[in-house]
């Protein structure tokens, strides 16, 4: 307590030293508004900075002070043959399922944005719904489906299930990309005789494409890190977020944050570069 | 007259896929659990049937009202703390950060943790909360508290802080949209008037913005209210929401009807604050043309 004091009264001594101007209202309503701001910020990442600290430290339990730093934690990750090849089967389903929802995603945008036709305010609806709806409920239908068809539960499933949950995610990106689009170029193509083959590959696409790398980035990652869909979804192999939701129960270990880290590391690393892509200064030139 | 033939058929090949798609693994698939909702549970298994009991023991038996009750609380709490964190931090983007460089670093710096592993976000909270986890050390160790508190996990509150973690960057999203549209003219004009600062941002600001805030809270309570890993993982024995039953009913429990009319329940609350919002939000769009 006392040293709070002290703290307080030298911070105010330093203060009338420097001198420091008297603030009027809007200027004080300025700086709250920045310390909430910041505070946010700092909410935002303080988990983050967790999980990285406490995968180095020499503690099997995540408790402060901390012990001293170690690598321990990355090497027994790395030699748990369960975590890699739930690390293996979650690179698997991610690829595929990004190459499904450029596949799904990239015609549905394109259809959205220049195709009239009868029933397209349900299909919109339809495509975009993911973006708002708890994956509980597209595992859940998509698991019912399967039942019915009598198709057994594997990775395909799960992958199947992604592209259907994050398609929406490619179609809204490539969809606002396409709207700021000039036309014109597109006319020209055809005054000049290119068959609409050859006018989408030629024109459309090239000033499409970093929405589309973009968002398959974005897609990616999403399906990497994906729980609700691939839990009701998965046979018997698990992908490397069902891997750690099902230790999670027998309680934690540091190589959950080891292997934590090196995810969120490489998923900032990718999303980083995804909304570089999809920002507006990357427009079709 | 052949341009427009091969313009039909490139219409058909695009549109084909998506449309096949969407009706095989959406359409279908609702249909089917819409189906089964009606159908009878017979252990171990179910028989086609139609009848409203699932629907008349979610919203009779205690043990399912209750829960759906604790579900929305939990969503309305979640989207009320999001919107106090994301809208000052989106105002202060907007407005008082003068370099736009800097403006958009932040902005991206705000949203990326969106995307990044929801599950490890969350499970870090668990970290953070236990009794033995970050937190409480700190709180010994500095000598705060004498001993280990178990006040911090496993409860509502660490639910909302959880699920308000993880959704504030789905609020700021479309408020920083919303705010930067609106014309610094209009605040200009308004301040020229003599209305002071609160007013103006009451009844300026505020509502230019609502668009914004709409979308943020449609996301934040939608995707709260169907979530089963904060449950999990930081709600202990009283947590259970919605999709922890939906996910013991598909599991253990073995009553696939149940989950299914439990699920309907679920997308019925989606799709009913969706259009809500949609409506509200074409509202106040005449009212501003």
């Amino acid at each position: 307590m006392a040293t709070l004091t002290e703290a307080a009264s030298a911070s105010a001594r330093f203060a009338r030293r420097l001198r420091l101007p008297r603030l009027d209202a809007p200027q004080v309503s300025t700086r709250a508004l920045g310390v909430a701001a910041a505070s946010t910020i700092a909410f935002l990442y303080l988990p983050i900075v967790v999980l990285i600290v406490f995968s180095f430290n020499d503690n099997p339990v995540t408790t402060l002070p901390l012990r001293g730093f170690t690598w321990r934690w990355y090497e027994s990750a790395f030699a748990n043959a369960d975590l890699l090849r739930a690390l293996w089967n979650s690179i698997h389903v991610a690829s595929s399922a990004t190459v499904l929802c450029i596949v799904i995603g990239v015609p549905a945008a394109i259809a959205l944005d220049r195709i009239e036709f009868s029933g397209k305010a349900l299909f919109r609806r339809a495509v975009l719904l993911p973006l708002v709806l708890p994956g509980i409920i597209t595992g859940i239908s998509m698991l019912n489906l399967f039942r019915v068809i009598g198709f057994d539960l594997s990775l395909t499933t799960v992958i199947v299930g992604h592209g259907t949950a994050l398609v929406s995610v490619v179609i809204t990106q490539v969809f606002a990309r396409l709207q700021r689009f000039n036309r014109r170029l597109e006319e020209a193509s055809d005054d000049l005789g290119a068959t609409p083959l050859q006018t989408f590959w030629l024109v459309t696409l090239p000033s499409i494409r970093t929405a589309i790398v973009g968002s398959a980035l974005l897609a990616f990652t999403l399906s990497f890190d994906e729980i609700p869909v691939t839990f009701f979804l998965t046979g018997r192999d698990n992908t490397l977020p069902m891997y750690i939701y099902s230790t999670l129960r027998s309680g934690i270990t540091p190589e959950i944050n080891a292997i934590g880290t090196i995810i969120v590391v490489t998923s900032l690393f990718i999303i980083f570069l995804s909304v570089y892509l999809l920002s507006d200064k990357q427009e079709g030139r | 007259m052949r341009l427009k033939q091969r313009r039909r058929v490139f219409a058909i090949g695009i549109l084909s896929g998506p449309l096949l798609w969407t009706l095989a693994f959406m359409f279908i698939p609702y249909s089917i659990m819409f189906a089964y909702s009606f159908f009878t549970r017979k252990f171990p298994t179910f028989v086609p049937d139609f009848q409203i009991g699932n629907y008349i023991t979610l919203f009779a038996d205690p043990q399912y009202y209750q829960v759906l009750l604790r579900t929305l609380k939990i969503g309305v709490f979640t989207t009320i703390f999001s919107l106090i964190l994301a809208y000052p931090l989106a105002y202060f983007l907007v407005f008082k950060i003068r370099s736009p460089r800097l403006r958009t670093a932040l902005y991206i710096a705000v949203i990326v943790p969106l995307w990044v592993s929801y599950l490890l976000r969350a499970y870090t909270w668990k970290t953070i909360l236990g009794s033995q986890g970050v937190l409480n050390s700190f709180l010994v160790w500095t000598g705060l508290l004498d001993q280990p508190s178990d006040l911090f996990l496993y409860n509502q509150f660490a639910m909302v802080l959880t699920l308000t973690y993880i959704f504030v960057p789905f609020m700021v999203m479309p408020i920083y949209t919303a705010l930067e549209k609106i014309p610094r003219s209009l605040i200009d004009a308004s301040k020229d008037l003599g209305v002071g600062r609160i007013h103006t941002f009451l009844l300026v600001t505020v509502p230019l913005s609502l668009p914004g805030i709409l979308a943020g809270a449609t996301f934040t309570f939608c995707l709260t209210i169907g979530d089963f890993v904060a449950p999990f993982l930081v709600g202990g024995a009283n947590g259970a929401m919605i999709a922890t039953v939906v996910q013991s009913q598909f599991g253990t429990a073995l009553n696939w009807p149940l989950g299914s009319a439990l699920s309907i329940v679920l997308l019925i609350i989606v799709l009913t604050i969706i259009s809500l919002s949609d409506r509200v939000e074409r509202a106040g769009r005449l009212d501003l043309a």
